[in-house]
């Protein structure tokens, strides 16, 4: 299938999404289980990542930064504006993309593989509607909340490790975040998650619902749905930067 | 009543179905057979909208199922049960969920109506008891149950299923048989099976369409089939000795009475 039928389908995928609900209590608890699944599920792995992700900038900053003309505070900013702009939203969300992503596609795809979607189908239920929507709707509230949560622990990673090995004091950290703070650049990295989570949730649906074929072909889209959500996220953050910077 | 006529499908350039025509009875056990590969799932899938037919017409009880629109056909749909090939019960739910999932979807009932309706009908398939269970904890036979049960819960006018015995054995799959025929006289349904089981052919086989490679090549009921001159009917349901033989001893018994 060529690159145009693969397009058309997915844009289609999205507009089939919307139809009334037979049910909306049930819609509604599904849309709730998803939001555990991807938020709950995936904050783990995002606390460990961030964590991690703000020590490592700050120590490599404070490696970078030897002139001693140069203020101890820009450590804490070079750290506040890496892990606000490109670490926590985009790093985070190309994990999520392996993580969410791949659970999403495999999800659906073995629903699709066993006909649990042609039963919904036949009980006059819209797959779509009821799959579909509540997982992208649920990435969509929880993944900004996750990239939210994962600027905060960089941040506060970088200032223990600093703060720890005695290259900064804690004053100088914080009085190094509010310096220059662009609020702008929140914003910024916020429009990006929104951005992500779409791509995270919708393009691994598309390809799990789709599955066609057996049990092997799960794997192989669910494979396929990450490496094309990767592609995807690191095009929209080129495009939002040259766009909104 | 379901009835359709000069249905063709094909996948690509692959003729999966040549031109066929029937009616589905109400009240009655319709059975399409053939061997694996004919183009029965196919057609049930044609008939239900899973697959849409290259050329032909679908009509249920009057109503052109072809032209319908996709709301309509939503709305159908829910007096239509189906039995998957596989059982396709949802993993992630118990089996009363599973079976409480239309009546959650589609009624206002209470949920102890509800409840009471799951234990209805997992009592009618035998399945009393297991309803804490999930569908991986399940044997072949039961699921199948399971599967039956959902279909019925709503009292559907129309019942589809695919291989009910397939992969069961022989006394497992009368028990299915039996039990699907007498929900549908009970219950007034159009019922419509795949199968090729020979012995649920013989047990319950009230109006038989019989497909070969993708095209009707003879039809009837269980009677008629012992006295059916049709070789490759013949070849197919009678297909060892043994059956040979019983098919012998059913046409003498016949013509004594
Ligand atoms: N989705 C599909 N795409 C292409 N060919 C298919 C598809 N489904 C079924 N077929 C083909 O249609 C023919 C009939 O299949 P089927 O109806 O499943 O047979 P059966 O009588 O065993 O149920 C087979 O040759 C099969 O290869
Ligand atoms: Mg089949």
């Amino acid at each position: 299938m060529n690159f145009f039928t693969h397009i058309g389908r997915y844009l289609l995928m999205l507009k089939g999404m919307f139809s009334k609900p037979e049910n909306p209590k049930l819609y509604w608890k599904e849309f709730m289980h998803q939001c555990s699944e991807i938020g709950v599920g995936s904050l783990g792995i995002v606390i460990i990542i961030s964590f991690f992700m703000g020590a490592v900038s700050a120590v490599q900053a404070a490696y970078q930064i030897v002139n001693p003309l140069i203020s101890k505070t820009v450590i804490p900013q070079i750290v506040r504006d890496t892990v606000i702009l490109e670490f926590a939203p985009t790093l985070i969300c190309i994990v999520l993309a392996g993580v969410i992503g791949s659970k999403i596609a495999s999800e659906l795809g073995n629903m699709r593989v066993s006909e649990q979607i042609d039963a919904l189908e036949i009980m006059g239920i819209n797959p779509k509607t009821y799959l579909v929507m509540p997982k992208i709707a649920a990435a969509i509230i929880m993944i900004p909340m996750l990239v939210i949560l994962s600027m905060v622990l960089g941040i506060v990673g970088g200032r223990i490790t600093v703060v720890a090995s005695g290259i900064v004091s804690a004053e100088t950290y914080d009085r190094g975040l509010i310096e220059l703070f662009l609020p702008y650049n929140v914003f910024f990295a916020m429009m990006k998650a929104y951005t992500f989570a779409f791509i995270i949730s919708s393009v691994p649906a598309y390809f799990g619902y789709y599955v066609n074929g057996g049990s092997l072909e799960i794997g192989r889209s669910s494979t396929k749905s990450v490496v094309v959500s990767c592609i995807l996220i690191l095009v929209a953050d080129y495009i939002l930067a040259a766009l909104l910077l | 009543m379901i009835e359709f006529k000069n249905i063709v499908k094909k996948f690509g350039d692959k003729l999966v179905l040549n031109d066929v025509s029937h009616k589905m009875e109400t009240g009655k056990t319709n059975l399409i057979i053939g061997t694996s590969g004919s183009g029965k799932t196919v057609l049930q899938k044609c008939l239900v909208g899973l697959f849409e037919p290259d050329e032909g017409e679908i009509i249920y009880d009057g109503t052109s199922f072809t032209q319908m629109s996709e709301e309509d056909r939503k709305l159908l749909r829910q007096q239509i049960g189906m039995l998957f090939q596989g059982s396709a019960l949802f993993d992630s739910m118990s089996v009363e969920d599973n079976v409480k999932f239309p009546l959650d979807m589609f009624t206002k009932l209470k949920q102890q109506e509800k409840l009471k309706r799951v234990n209805e009908v997992l009592e009618r398939v035998n399945l009393v008891g297991s309803n804490k269970k999930f569908p991986a904890e399940l044997s072949g036979g039961m699921k199948k149950r399971v599967g039956i049960a959902r279909a019925i819960v709503l009292n559907p006018k129309f019942l589809f299923c695919d291989e009910p015995n397939s992969g069961l054995d022989p006394q497992t799959s009368m028990l299915i048989d039996k039990l699907i025929s007498d929900i549908t006289r009970d219950y007034k349904m159009t019922t419509i099976i795949n199968t090729h089981d020979m012995n649920s052919v013989m047990e319950i086989g009230d109006n038989i369409l019989y497909l070969k490679d993708g095209k009707k090549e003879w039809t009837g009921n269980s009677k008629d089939i012992i006295f059916s001159e049709n070789k490759n009917l013949n070849q197919f349901i009678f297909a060892s000795e043994f059956l040979q033989d019983a098919k012998l001893h059913r046409m003498m018994e016949a013509k004594r009475i």
